[in-house]
């Protein structure tokens, strides 16, 4: 298995410094008054060029989000945020729209060559086979700075821009389906981020279309002292068929800094949205100091019949994770699926999961979670499965594994699973353990190392997810979670 | 903890007036009783927003507070304990209580069987023992709402010590009998000291047609290399909203295995919280509840794994009918020095008509590497398949299911090591299948 | 006895049998063989009441009677056995527990009396010496753990105590040794009698080298396109389906 020997060959390269995206890019940025208010609001819209209605429904989320109370449920634990000490937009001075990418600050297009990023199509042609191209849409704190393969996905019909774009462009689109699945009150974070999200990607797939290449949208926070309010919707039109990447880093910084995105998904009848996720933003150093704190709402509706929506997610990053992605299954016949890693290491917190709702006739889901809990972190499952009254034959099988590494680690499970339908059959089965001391032997007995050894039986543990990502994705989420890992033995 | 003030519901104001009228005279100093009852009003009934109430909301089932009962005369004790069926053919020492008083005349105390002592919980209460120092063996216990009332309103119950090996079972027999409603909170302590073993039996009944409102705790101290069996039988009345505890503090090397049937009720919530605290030491919590009409029965568990080289099993099946609705909560806690932890927690429901509901909610709380800890959840209907095959066979439809729902059941049941006990529990679930043909 | 006209039998929009018209009379074993696929096991489902199967045509006659009206257990009662391809595993009954469940609601449902427990388990006892089916096997819940061979007994054991007047035997020999083949066919032998009928459904002819049939169908895509004595059974073990997939019916 060739994904395993470069595990080991990775982690055997590992230097002392674990995060390697933790630089920092000088840019000069443009940045709102430090603070949350109507007229930072006000700011936002106008240096997004929006329509009166969409900074209507900011104001009607900021009134709202006045009188909410931050959640306190999961299992996570931080120093108060000070919603009024964070800038809430920061963009490169320099042109913060360029139309093309010769007019992207170079030192931008700098730190995506480091992160590994293409931004250049034609270097991604030739590098790669065509088939497998991505296009991109790089956001760098609160805007876009480049999208690629736009002409060419134009021809397809396929619509892949930065949101604050879309709104421009395609208002009537965007004004049916912006929080149509993630309601502006839905909770704290997300009626934050509807008060304030700057900029995220915009996916519109036409009927019967089955979109010509990945599509993937990465995402840098940089500026310091600064949020992030991504905001991404992708609609996928009658029997139509997308992949959608997402990626993210940041700098090392000492301070915490809040990412809350807000992710809308919709398939209409017959199509099928894949939405994959390598989330490795700053996780804060081994003390626990800094790291991005990670507040996110992702929720797909599987609005028409036979409809399909696949979650999959590596979490290694955030020193805070809290994240459920979730399926509305409301068409009948439509399906549900939910991949997740989350690797816990040093002192991060996760607590993520998914819902499955199912609302339609035979309507299946599946959940197939892994943790893998290291160093003093604390790595929690919560899940919800319920069948409602109407929904006949619902099935549901979760599997949800947990694997600890060390004593001073916490893994815990907590799903709900609720039936209100004789003929719905939810199948649920959890486990917690270590890597058994047999395996262990065995593999050093051969000649691998402690750490070799731990890597290789971590692989084996999270392979059924890891092949539901797209193969350029697979290995470096694989080298991800080896380095997440790095340290946690001996 | 409570986010919001919430407006004290009549119930809760009833509760408050109740106690101010009776901590005068229920036995006892009343410092604790204030304190629980301080703890629990701060907070008033618990309801779904609070985690560990979320499918069985208080602030709404409980409306109105049935007076407290006050103690049964002699000939009304006599005729509530004549009509007690429960468990009624196994051989055991009765200790019974009516009304949530104990009945002292029917218990022999000089001829109690070698390694029994009983003493009346409300005679201690009132004089002082030293015994009392061994209740709420369960800390964290005290921070439940339920359990907060029991400690608050608790007007009698028994102590019972067992020295040494005890062949004849223990019955706890409870029962109310009362025309209208009545609101009980009896509270027995068992302590088995090290090496000893007992079979307690459990049985809780009330008159149907009275919503009354039982509200009793058992606590269980149980010393090394003890072995302690412990059957219970809910048959409250149709109408009764019962809850009920069951704390548990295990030592080491030892075996206690609890299964709870769950027959009766409008309403039921068991809890049980169980501290292991030695080594090597084997724990069963079985659950087997039959809800129909529009029951809810709610079973919830918290097994704490204090120590390591535990082994832990809980099993748990649910029949629900017509539009009944069953919830089972169960945590599995391994702390970081519980190494080599071994628990395994099972759900499993049955839906047998359309209109029914079940939440489950089994979770995993683990901090220590070294452990195979699992659980699993299932809930759906008969399977279609063995209904044909056994209908091919000849057996009509509700037989089949009703075969099916036995053999279901019976994986739980089959735990019960006294065999006139367990015999009387699969009646219990012959006769539940009968009545629903 | 058996009486199958036109039947027409679909699932899930799959055409599955196409017009089938078979007889059965008393005292005859009849074989059905056919390639996979053919509709073999959906006839032996059909005729014991599977509820996944829509009939769009045709009538099944048991002594005149039809038993397309009747539940799964009233058509067992009335004298229908099937033996399963893969018998049910019953986690928590007693293989006991079922049979002596299975006999009396029988007896009942034909208006007779239940059998005492002393006489019912002579009768289980004599059955299960036959088929060599040891005791402790009969204490365990039914099927669970039970070896190919150990079911497929249970299977006989239980038409040994039903004693139905038509039984279908789905595939009986598949997963069995010879061994255990023997003491299968020696117990289905044994049953032979002039008021009962066999329909044995088999792929292979070595099953009949132990049942000798009197009959043989050949069944192909829904319906039997041959039928003719035991001599035929032999003719497709030499020569195979191939010869049969254009035929039509005799």
């Amino acid at each position: 298995m060739p994904a395993v020997q470069e595990t080991i060959d990775q982690v055997r390269l590992i230097d002392v410094d674990q995060y390697k995206y933790g630089f920092e890019t000088e840019v000069e940025m443009e940045k709102a008054p430090k603070g949350l208010s109507e007229d930072v609001i006000r700011f936002i819209s106008g240096k997004k060029g929006e329509p009166e209605w969409m900074l209507q429904w900011r104001l009607d989320a900021y009134k709202r989000w006045l009188t909410m109370k931050e959640p306190n449920w999961a299992r996570v634990s931080y120093d108060k945020i000070d919603y009024n000490d964070i800038y809430y937009y920061a963009a490169p001075k320099k042109n913060p729209a360029p139309k093309s990418l010769d007019e992207v600050d170079p030192e931008i297009l700098k730190t995506y060559e480091k992160l590994g990023i293409p931004l250049r199509e034609q270097e991604i042609l030739a590098g790669v086979e065509p088939t497998n191209r991505v296009a991109v849409d790089a956001v760098f704190d609160s805007v876009s700075v480049a999208t690629t393969f736009k002409a060419e996905l134009a021809k397809a019909g396929v619509i892949f821009m930065p949101i604050s774009e879309a709104i421009r462009e395609y208002p009537d689109l965007v004004r049916q389906y912006l929080g149509s699945v993630v309601p502006v009150t839905d909770n704290f974070f997300a009626t934050l981020n509807s008060a304030v999200f700057t900029d995220g990607s915009f996916v519109y797939i036409p009927p019967g279309v089955r979109c010509p290449m990945e599509l993937s949208t990465y995402f840098r926070i940089n500026e310091k002292n600064t949020g992030q309010f991504e905001r991404t919707l992708i609609i996928a039109d009658k029997g139509s068929y997308v992949s959608y990447l997402e990626g993210c880093t940041a700098p090392k910084r000492d301070e915490n800094q809040l990412h809350a995105a807000v992710v809308e998904l919709i398939a209409l009848d017959d199509a099928e949205i894949k939405y994959s996720t390598v989330q490795n933003w700053y996780p804060g150093d081994a003390e626990g100091r800094g790291g991005i704190y990670n507040f996110v709402t992702k929720r797909g509706d599987c609005r028409g019949r036979n409809s399909v929506i696949t979650w999959t997610q590596v979490e290694t990053g955030s020193a805070i994770t809290w994240k459920y992605p979730s399926c509305i299954l409301r068409g009948d016949n439509s399906r549900g699926e939910f991949y997740s890693i989350a690797v816990s290491n040093g002192k991060q917190q996760v607590d993520s999961g998914t819902k499955m709702i199912h609302l339609g006739k035979n309507t299946t889901s599946r959940i197939i979670s892994k943790g893998i809990a290291a160093g003093k972190s604390e790595n929690t499952y919560r899940g919800l499965v319920s069948a409602h009254r109407k929904a006949t034959g619902a099935r549901n099988f979760t599997n949800c594994d947990s694997l600890l590494i060390g004593n001073q680690c916490g893994a815990h499970t907590v799903p709900y699973i609720e039936s209100k339908n004789a003929s719905a059959v939810f199948e649920h089965e959890a486990t917690t353990s270590k890597i058994s001391e047999d395996q262990m032997f065995y593999c050093q007995q051969r000649g691998l190392s402690e750490e070799e050894a731990t890597a290789l039986i971590v692989n084996g543990f999270v392979k059924d997810v890891l092949q539901q990502l797209p193969m350029e994705f697979a290995v470096e989420a694989q080298k991800l979670i080896s380095i997440s890992l790095e340290g946690s033995v001996g | 903890m409570a986010d919001v003030t919430l407006m004290k519901t009549p119930a809760e104001t009833a509760l408050a007036q109740a106690f101010e009228s009776a901590k005068t005279t229920l036995p006892g100093t009343g410092e604790s009783r204030a304190q629980a009852f301080e703890q629990f009003n701060s907070r008033g009934l618990p309801h779904r927003r609070v985690e560990e109430f979320k499918y069985t909301d208080l602030r709404t089932l409980l409306r109105e507070v049935a007076p407290f009962a006050g103690a049964p005369s002699a000939d009304q004790a006599r005729s509530a304990l004549e009509g007690a069926k429960a468990l009624k053919g196994v051989e055991a020492l009765q200790v019974p209580f009516v009304n949530g008083h104990f009945v002292r005349d029917a218990v022999d105390f000089h001829g109690l069987p070698e390694n029994v002592e009983i003493v009346p919980m409300a005679e201690a209460l009132a004089n002082g023992h030293d015994w009392l120092a061994h209740l709420s063996p369960v800390p964290w216990a005290n921070d439940n709402p339920v359990y907060q009332l029991n400690t608050s309103f608790m007007a009698d119950g028994v102590m019972i010590r067992i020295a040494g090996p005890v062949a004849t079972p223990l019955h706890l027999r409870f029962v109310t009998a009362a025309s209208s409603a009545v609101a009980t909170a009896t509270r027995v302590l068992v302590v088995v000291e090290e090496d000893a073993s007992v079979t307690l039996l459990e049985t809780h009944e009330s008159t149907d047609g009275a919503n009354h409102q039982p509200n009793d705790v058992v606590e269980l101290i149980a010393g090394d290399r003890t072995n302690v069996q412990h059957v219970r039988v809910n048959a409250e009345g149709d109408k009764a909203l019962a809850l009920s505890t069951l704390a548990a503090k295990i030592g080491g090397d030892a075996i206690f295995n609890s299964i709870n049937v769950v027959a009766g009720a409008a309403t039921s919530r068991h809890q049980v919280f169980a501290v292991l605290n030695g080594e090597n030491t084997n724990l069963r919590v079985n659950g087997a509840t039959m809800l129909k009409g529009s029951q809810h029965g709610d079973s919830t568990l918290v097994v704490e794994h204090g120590a390591p080289h535990c082994e832990s099993r809980e099993l748990f099946k649910t029949v629900i009918d017509n539009e009944a609705t069953g919830v089972f909560q169960g945590k599995i806690i391994v702390p970081h020095h519980a190494q080599k932890t071994d628990g395994r927690m099972m759900s499993a429901a049955l839906l047998l008509e359309e209109g029914g509901s079940m939440n489950n909610k089994p979770e995993l709380e683990i901090f220590a590497d070294d452990v195979q800890c699992a659980h699993g959840a299932t809930c759906g209907q008969l399977d279609e398949d063995l209904l044909f095959y056994l209908m091919a066979r000849g057996l009509p439809k509700k037989d089949a299911e009703s075969l099916l729902v036995q053999a279901f059941l019976g994986e739980a049941l089959e735990f019960v090591e006294n065999e006139t006990a367990r015999e009387a529990l699969v009646e219990t679930v012959e006769s539940w299948l009968k009545a629903r043909a | 006895m058996l009486e199958i006209k036109n039947l027409v039998v679909q699932i899930e929009d799959k055409r599955i049998l196409n017009g089938l018209n078979l007889t059965v009379n008393k005292g005859e074993v009849a074989a059905i063989m056919g390639p996979n696929g053919s509709g073999k096991s959906t006839l032996s489902y059909v005729i014991a009441g599977k509820e996944d199967y829509e009939i769009l045509d045709g009538e099944i006659l048991l002594d005149g009677q039809n038993l397309l009206e009747m539940e799964p257990d009233q058509r067992a009662s009335a004298g229908v056995f099937l033996a399963f391809q893969y018998p049910l595993e019953i986690p928590g009954v007693a293989s006991m527990t079922f049979l002596k469940a299975a006999l009396n609601a029988q007896r009942k449902a034909r208006g007779e009396e239940e059998l005492t427990t002393p006489d019912f388990i002579k009768r289980v006892n004599a059955a299960a010496q036959q088929l060599e089916i040891p005791k402790d096997m009969l204490k365990r819940a039914l099927n669970v753990g039970f070896s190919g061979g150990e079911k497929k007994r249970m299977e006989i054991l239980q038409m040994a105590l039903l004693q139905p007047s038509f039984c279908i035997l789905d595939e009986t020999d598949s997963g069995l040794d010879i061994d255990a083949l023997r003491i299968v066919s020696e117990g289905v032998n044994a049953l032979r009698s002039p008021d009962r009928a066999f329909l044995v459904i088999t792929h292979y002819q070595r099953l009949l080298n132990h049942i000798v049939p009197d009959t043989v169908h050949v069944m192909h895509a829904g319906r039997i396109v041959k039928s003719g004595g035991k001599e035929l059974a032999l003719e497709l073990e030499a020569n195979g389906y191939a010869d049969y997939r254009e035929t039509e019916a005799a």
